[in-house]
């Protein structure tokens, strides 16, 4: 599950972690009030309105902008909550802005140099422990400076049965130059990181960047943070921090009644059981000359009230000009998934306008066969992989 | 010959008195697979299914000698189930469950690791042994006995190459689910070793998908073995978009080197004969072996 960054910042500073601060606004007039509010807290005069969307690189696309007085706060909050933000990561038509994070001006002058670094905590799949990977290349894009300069990415491993250790976080503070105050600002920053981020059920901590300030303080001006979803339900006020709005209509109705879903650009639905399988069918779909619409995984019980619930999620997507439903039948028998068909097809009445090919095999296979044939509906059946792929090709012809 | 699992096996079901313990311990004894016994905390000293239960996997070891287990435990508590049977001795840790935290698993994995026990799954249909034993929830009918091995990440995905590789008038020696969690315990790699190792396997299907680099790895070592037995390779998902996790908790696409397009490339680069579609799978083993 993806947060919005002044979630992620909440996360962060209840664990220590010192952050940019900031307060939220759904309007011009709440922004205003906000950075009124914020000037008295930390006297900063200056401020910055930050479109608060799940989506990387909000600055290039100018939801991330500085208000030097009151006035220009009231303008800019006004022109970024509800616009559509496009950003690198977004699609063409963007996404809502919905509110947005007004913050303090954490780059005053001071004694010294401000400096930015990069900093994530995430799982490496290799060894299956926590790293802590970090870079003196901050508020660059991160895949951009392990392309060109991967010498200045260092990562850092942590031992499960010891947790982050006090030398690590030392090491960290030194491979990024810094000493004196800073050097043991930065030694905490990371020991609270990475605390946050193993009591939290984080899956990935992005801090980029985490700003040095003229005054030798270390704190995250931004955060990225997404949680293990398979630990929600012991995270249960995180859990309440899913923002619907951010995520496809769509997906949100299909993980409601249980269905796996992910929704795509092209024009053959499918319904599968297992993950590898619908991954695997979806390819083929694409070798017949099809472009898959969906990635939808049935589970265990493909009956007749989960093939319809995966019909209508399917059918909502208006660019669907055949589904393609790919079952191997083991424990599940396939002539009860061919029941489920035929009888979501008859409650659906016209529903469906689209030609449907069914592929089951496995268990029974035959005797489905012969009940999709003999049900007198408009259903192309076959029991073979490669004829389901070819029907498809028939059928777009 | 064949690996992990055989006739042999002392088989214990952790989570035993649960429906799905319950369902699928019966097919798995249906089967033949020598199942000795089951564990559910407190139920200790029942019988079920005509085999005894024990409150702990040391029980259960110390009076059946077991050396292979089952998980069907709920994922909040599967990571301890895992532990539990690495403690008590267990060599061989057969985890179905699917949906455990990754913190759980980052330390689970340590614990197996550190007590030399050997960890398939998590979110994996489980390992058969053809006409010997049945440790998973795989339909048993669909392999038939002969001398080709599968790993794959996918439950459904395995049971239709095995499906196709039958078809072709050949059989399986055994077939491995590694499952398609972030970690689990046995590798592409490990299973693939273990396989081009059996002198009963004389081909091996390596069915992969998308994220991380444990296709590349194995593909990698079996160039390195200089083994002349062949691999037949598939990698599903070619049409995933990146950044999206399809299903599998591991399926998703972080970079450019963990894409399906990428590991078809290393995985024949390394003498696999990767096929296109994966209705193709049983055909060319078929080939490959004549």
């Amino acid at each position: 599950m993806n947060l919005h960054e002044y979630q992620g910042k909440q996360i962060l500073e209840s664990f220590g972690v010192r952050i940019q601060r900031g307060l939220v606004a759904h309007n011009a007039k709440e922004a205003v009030d906000a950075a009124k509010q914020l000037t008295q807290e930390t006297g900063t005069s200056w401020h910055v309105i930050k479109a608060q969307v799940h989506a990387g690189g909000r600055g290039k696309g100018g939801g991330v902008k500085l208000a030097k007085n009151l006035k220009e706060v009231e303008e800019i909050a006004g022109q970024i909550i509800g616009m559509n933000l496009v950003t690198p990561q977004t699609s063409a038509e963007g996404k809502k802005v919905h509110q947005v994070l007004i913050a303090e001006d954490v780059y005053y002058p001071g004694p010294s140099e401000t400096s930015e670094f990069y900093m994530s905590v995430l799982l490496n799949r290799a060894t299956a422990r926590v790293m802590i990977m970090y870079s003196t290349e901050g508020g660059m894009d991160i895949e951009e400076v392990a392309e060109k300069t991967p010498h200045l990415i260092f990562t850092e491993e942590v031992d499960p049965a010891t947790g982050l250790l006090p030398f690590q976080a030392r090491k960290i503070a030194f491979n990024l130059g810094l000493s004196g105050t800073a050097f043991k600002e930065m030694s905490k920053f990371v020991t609270a990181l990475y605390k946050a981020y193993e009591q939290s059920d984080a899956s990935l901590f992005e801090i980029n960047p985490v700003l040095k300030t003229s005054d030798d303080k270390i704190m995250a001006v931004d955060a990225k943070v997404t949680l293990d979803d398979n630990a929600l339900y012991r995270r249960k006020s995180y859990a309440e921090m899913r923002d619907l709005r951010e995520e496809n209509p769509i997906e949100v109705e299909a993980r409601a009644v249980g269905l796996n879903y992910v929704d795509l650009d092209g024009n053959v639905g499918c319904m599968v059981n297992g993950a590898g399988l619908a991954m695997a069918t979806m390819d083929l779909i694409k070798m017949a000359g099809g472009e898959p619409a969906n990635f939808l995984d049935v589970g265990g019980t493909a009956d007749a009230k989960r093939v319809e619930e995966a019909f209508r999620i399917i059918l909502k997507d208006e660019n669907v000009q055949a589904i393609l439903i790919n079952i191997f039948g083991g424990i599940v028998r396939c002539d009860r998934v061919a029941q489920g068909v035929v009888d979501a097809y008859k409650n659906m009445g016209d529903a469906i306008k689209v030609p449907i090919i069914v592929r089951l095999q496995g268990t029974n296979a035959e005797l489905a066969k012969e009940i999709l044939d003999n049900s007198g509906l408009a259903v192309h059946s076959a029991v073979q992989f490669q004829e389901a792929a070819d029907k498809v090709k028939e059928v777009l012809a | 010959m064949s690996v992990l699992v055989n006739k042999d096996s002392k088989i214990i079901v952790q989570g035993f008195t649960g429906s799905e313990g319950t369902f699928h311990a019966g097919q798995m004894i249906e089967y033949g697979t020598n199942v000795v016994g089951g564990v559910t905390p407190g139920k200790g000293g029942q019988e079920h299914l005509g085999k005894p239960v024990f409150n702990t996997v040391a029980d259960a070891v110390k009076e059946t000698g077991a050396d292979t287990t089952i998980i069907f435990v709920p994922p909040a508590f599967a990571a301890d189930a895992i532990m539990e049977a690495a403690d008590a001795g267990i060599g061989v840790i057969i985890t179905i469950t699917e949906g455990i935290p990754v913190a759980d698993m980052i330390k689970a994995y340590d614990y197996v690791q550190s007590r030399g026990a050997r960890l398939v799954g998590p979110n994996c249909p489980g390992v058969i042994t053809p006409g010997e034993a049945k440790v998973g929830i795989m339909p048993g009918f669909v392999f038939k006995k002969g001398n080709v091995g599968i790993v794959s990440k996918s439950g459904t995905l395995t049971y239709e190459a095995a499906d196709q590789v039958v078809r072709q008038g050949l059989g399986i020696t055994t077939a491995i689910g590694i499952g398609g969690d972030p970690i689990i315990g046995t590798t592409t790699k490990e299973a693939l070793e273990m396989l081009v190792g059996d002198p009963e396997t004389s081909c091996v299907v390596m069915i992969g998908e998308i994220g991380g680099q444990l296709e590349a790895e194995a593909a990698r070592w079996y160039k390195e073995s200089g083994s002349k037995k062949p691999v037949v390779g598939f990698i599903a998902g070619e049409t995933a978009p990146a950044g999206r996790t399809m299903g599998h908790a591991g399926a998703i696409v972080g970079g450019s080197d963990d894409t399906a397009q990428a590991k078809k490339r290393i995985m024949k680069e390394c003498g696999i004969h990767v096929v296109e579609s994966p209705a193709q799978i049983g055909i060319k083993v078929k080939e490959v072996l004549s």
